[in-house]
């Protein structure tokens, strides 16, 4: 990660609602002959979830993993709490405190869950692993989290159900102080129950200040959690606002032709979202 | 530690936690290991057979097959010798060669690869170490011999695993290769089809190599070592609780941990009560725990550590389990995976010296069948519970299913049954390692960890 020039703006990216966490501004992104992102711009801010829709193929990964450090934007410019970054690589992502969690949710089923919250980053004293601090820090996170349906830290992820993994692998992403996580498809494998659970792990984060970002096909998981919408269309940001200014008509015509109703998506107020 | 009112402490937060969600709850129940959730030993007792009746039974299946084996040889072998100190200890010995090589072995096995290479490489090794000692000749001392061979076996492994891992050919099909390469140059080492290498003991930098097996530990020695040995794992294991206890975290109630301290002391005692009792002739006396019992229980007790405690183990396991979840995790695969593959060959290395040594301090191209070494060893780590899937198994494993395959291999020799003899040697260690796949297929079926795309 690399900074430019200092921003003129201290901006905390707190929940003043001036300044988002997290902005994108113009991002481009094309392989080869295929141009994936056009001028994306879009806005994470601090302490909501913001859904992003789109259909198959509308570029919402690749816009996810731009974020994430996976791919670097051929234009545009990211802010990190007003302050334009560079992410080359999600090692930069995770020092700014951005993590992804993505569908298949990277657990290693033979480990357990405190092992899998700290894969690749173990506690070592005097060069072994100190599993009791582990397992005390991730006891603490899962805690504040209520993620309380596991039985047991010390079970392997293998005996846990698909919303259990899910919860863990957003502990996971949470534990290192993190500011932005990214969720894609968190629901998509559950079940009504477990979706619940996860939906509500999810407005726990927001409630910790956190910026959230929700990719996912299902609207009504997308309107229950989500204070803001941005909705993607063959590589474009469509439309972009408060839940109010949307319902599942018009997201599902932005979805499908980029426009609702003819018109294109006009904001309802300059002010972004109050959630 | 403390938490915010309202929120859940986090030394509880690991036990049963009121569950908001049943169905949630309810569905992991059965596969929750069974010492983190019991207070008590009689919970304890009750969660393990819960446990095993789930398929995942951890070493039991191996002790029991230690013990069917000790019954069914001792009833059907000539004059019920099987079980004859002098026979025992002969097993102990020939099974530490197995130990070894199945340790080794399981290093690979866990990241879900496979190393077939380990018997012409360990062989290779030994016969190395061997000439090194060579008087005349190089005449290196014992230990500068056996690093060298160590290293040289170590880079042998560099070679497979880099293959393996940095070009991403099959294991199976690099470690054949390197097998079949390695069975031909160990015939020019050894000098030709019917060359020989060996040890003198009466050299005493020779009778080093020869005693590693053959050598004897005075009785009272040995018993003293066992006390020794006894006292640290007990110091350990008592110290591990009481410290997880005072941090409010989950331990195993302490009349469990006694006994299990009180179990290593039983095997320990009994070991070295067999191996003391004389087992010479009327004329010579032959009694003492052979050296190589220590040496094995070293190999063990490093390995184990590096396993299970160390960021090396841990990755070797999340590899095994999920290679894309460690590369993500900013885990060096192919790294963990060369440094893998070179340890296999390195502990290798070691088996192979045993294995000289178990042979009165002499290769032969009879005694050093690199081909049925790698099948036992192989069969050995999985019979022992080392999953052939990666991800699970440990050390001790191969030192169980080690002593099993020995156990066989040894007991079949004893039925005097001419022609059949040979063909056993193979037929009865492939029929348990076909039990002993089936378990481990069956078992991971059972716990529902289906390996995901």
């Amino acid at each position: 990660m690399t900074e430019m020039n200092e921003a003129p703006e201290g901006a905390s990216g707190g929940g003043d609602g001036a300044e988002p966490l997290l902005k994108l501004r113009g991002i481009e992104k094309h392989f080869g002959p295929v141009q994936a992102l056009y001028g994306v711009d879009l806005d994470l801010p601090a302490g909501q979830v913001t859904g992003l829709c789109g259909d198959n193929g509308a570029g919402k990964s690749v816009l996810t993993r731009t974020i994430a450090g996976v791919h670097q934007p051929d234009h545009g410019q990211i802010y990190f709490e007003g302050r334009p970054v560079h992410i080359r690589s999600t090692r930069d992502a995770a020092a700014l405190g951005i993590e992804t969690v993505y569908q298949d949710l990277a657990l290693a089923d033979n480990l357990d869950i405190v092992q899998n919250m700290f894969l690749g980053r173990e506690r070592l004293r005097r060069g072994l692993l100190d599993e009791d601090s582990m397992e005390l820090q991730a006891a603490e996170t899962l805690s504040t989290l209520r993620v309380t349906t596991v039985r047991s830290i010390r079970q392997p992820v293998a005996s846990l159900s698909g919303g259990q993994r899910q919860s863990v692998a957003v502990a996971k992403a949470v534990m290192w102080n993190s500011k932005v996580v990214l969720l894609d498809e968190p629901t998509a494998a559950l079940g009504v129950v477990q979706t619940r659970v996860v939906l509500d792990l999810v407005k726990r984060l927001r409630d910790r200040g956190l910026a959230v970002m929700v990719i996912s096909h299902n609207l009504n998981d997308v309107f229950e959690v989500a204070d803001r919408i941005a909705v993607l269309f063959l590589g474009r940001m469509v439309a972009e606002g408060p839940t109010a200014d949307f319902d599942r008509q018009s997201v599902v015509e932005y979805m499908t032709t980029g426009s609702s109703g003819g018109r294109p998506f006009e904001p309802a107020g300059s002010a972004s979202g109050e959630g | 530690m403390t938490a915010d009112p309202g929120e859940t402490p986090a030394g509880t937060a690991d036990t049963a936690v009121a569950a908001d969600l049943t169905a949630a709850s309810e569905a992991a129940a059965a596969d929750v290991p069974p010492e983190l959730l019991a207070q008590s030993l009689g919970q304890y007792l009750r969660a393990w057979w819960v446990r095993i009746r789930s398929g995942d039974s951890g070493i039991l299946p191996v002790v029991l097959g230690l013990v069917v084996v000790a019954v069914v040889f001792e009833i059907i072998t000539p004059e019920h010798a099987f079980l004859r100190p002098s026979n025992l200890v002969y097993i102990f010995g020939l099974s530490t060669v197995y130990m070894v090589l199945a340790m080794a072995e399981t290093v690979v096995l866990l990241l879900g690869e496979i190393d077939l290479s380990v018997g012409a490489v360990a062989l290779f090794g030994g016969v190395i170490a061997f000439k090194l000692v060579q008087q005349p000749g190089p005449a290196w001392p014992w230990w500068a011999a056996m690093l060298a061979a160590l290293v040289g076996c170590g880079l042998i492994g560099t070679f497979t695993g880099t293959l393996t891992a940095r070009l991403r050919i099959p294991s199976f099909v690099v470690s054949l290769a390197m097998f079949l390469l390695f069975s031909g140059i160990l015939v020019v080492v050894l000098g030709g089809a019917n060359g020989t290498v060996s040890v003198s003991s009466s050299a005493p930098n020779q009778r080093v190599f020869y005693d590693m097996v053959q050598g004897l530990i005075a009785p009272v020695a040995g018993w003293v070592a066992l006390a020794v040995v006894v006292g640290a794992v007990g110091t350990a294991l008592w110290l591990r609780a009481a410290a997880r206890r005072r941090q409010g975290l989950v331990a195993p109630p302490a009349s469990l941990t006694a006994i299990r301290i009180a179990l290593v002391a039983l095997v320990g005692a009994a070991v070295v009560l067999i191996c003391n009792i004389n087992r010479g002739t009327a004329l010579v006396t032959v009694q003492g725990v052979p050296w190589v019992i220590p040496i094995v229980l070293v190999v063990l007790g490093v390995l184990t550590l590096l396993l299970q405690r160390t960021r090396f183990g841990r990755y070797v396991y999340a590899i095994g389990g999920n290679p894309e979840a460690a590369r993500r995790a900013g885990v060096s695969v192919a790294a963990i995976r060369t440094w893998a593959f070179a340890l296999c060959s390195a502990i290798a290395g070691l088996g192979g010296i045993l294995l000289g040594s178990f042979f009165f301090g002499q290769y032969s191209t009879n005694t050093a069948d690199p081909g049925q070494l790698v099948l036992y060893s192989v069969a050995a780590a999985v019979i022992g519970g080392v999953s052939l899937f990666g991800g699970r198994g440990k050390a001790i494993h191969g030192v169980l299913g080690g002593l099993l395959v020995g156990a066989i291999a040894y007991g079949v020799s004893l039925l005097s049954l001419g022609q059949l003899a040979t063909p056993l040697q193979y037929i009865v260690p492939g029929v348990v390692l076909i039990v002993a796949v089936l378990v481990d297929v069956l078992s991971r079926r059972g716990t529902g960890s289906v390996t995901r795309a």
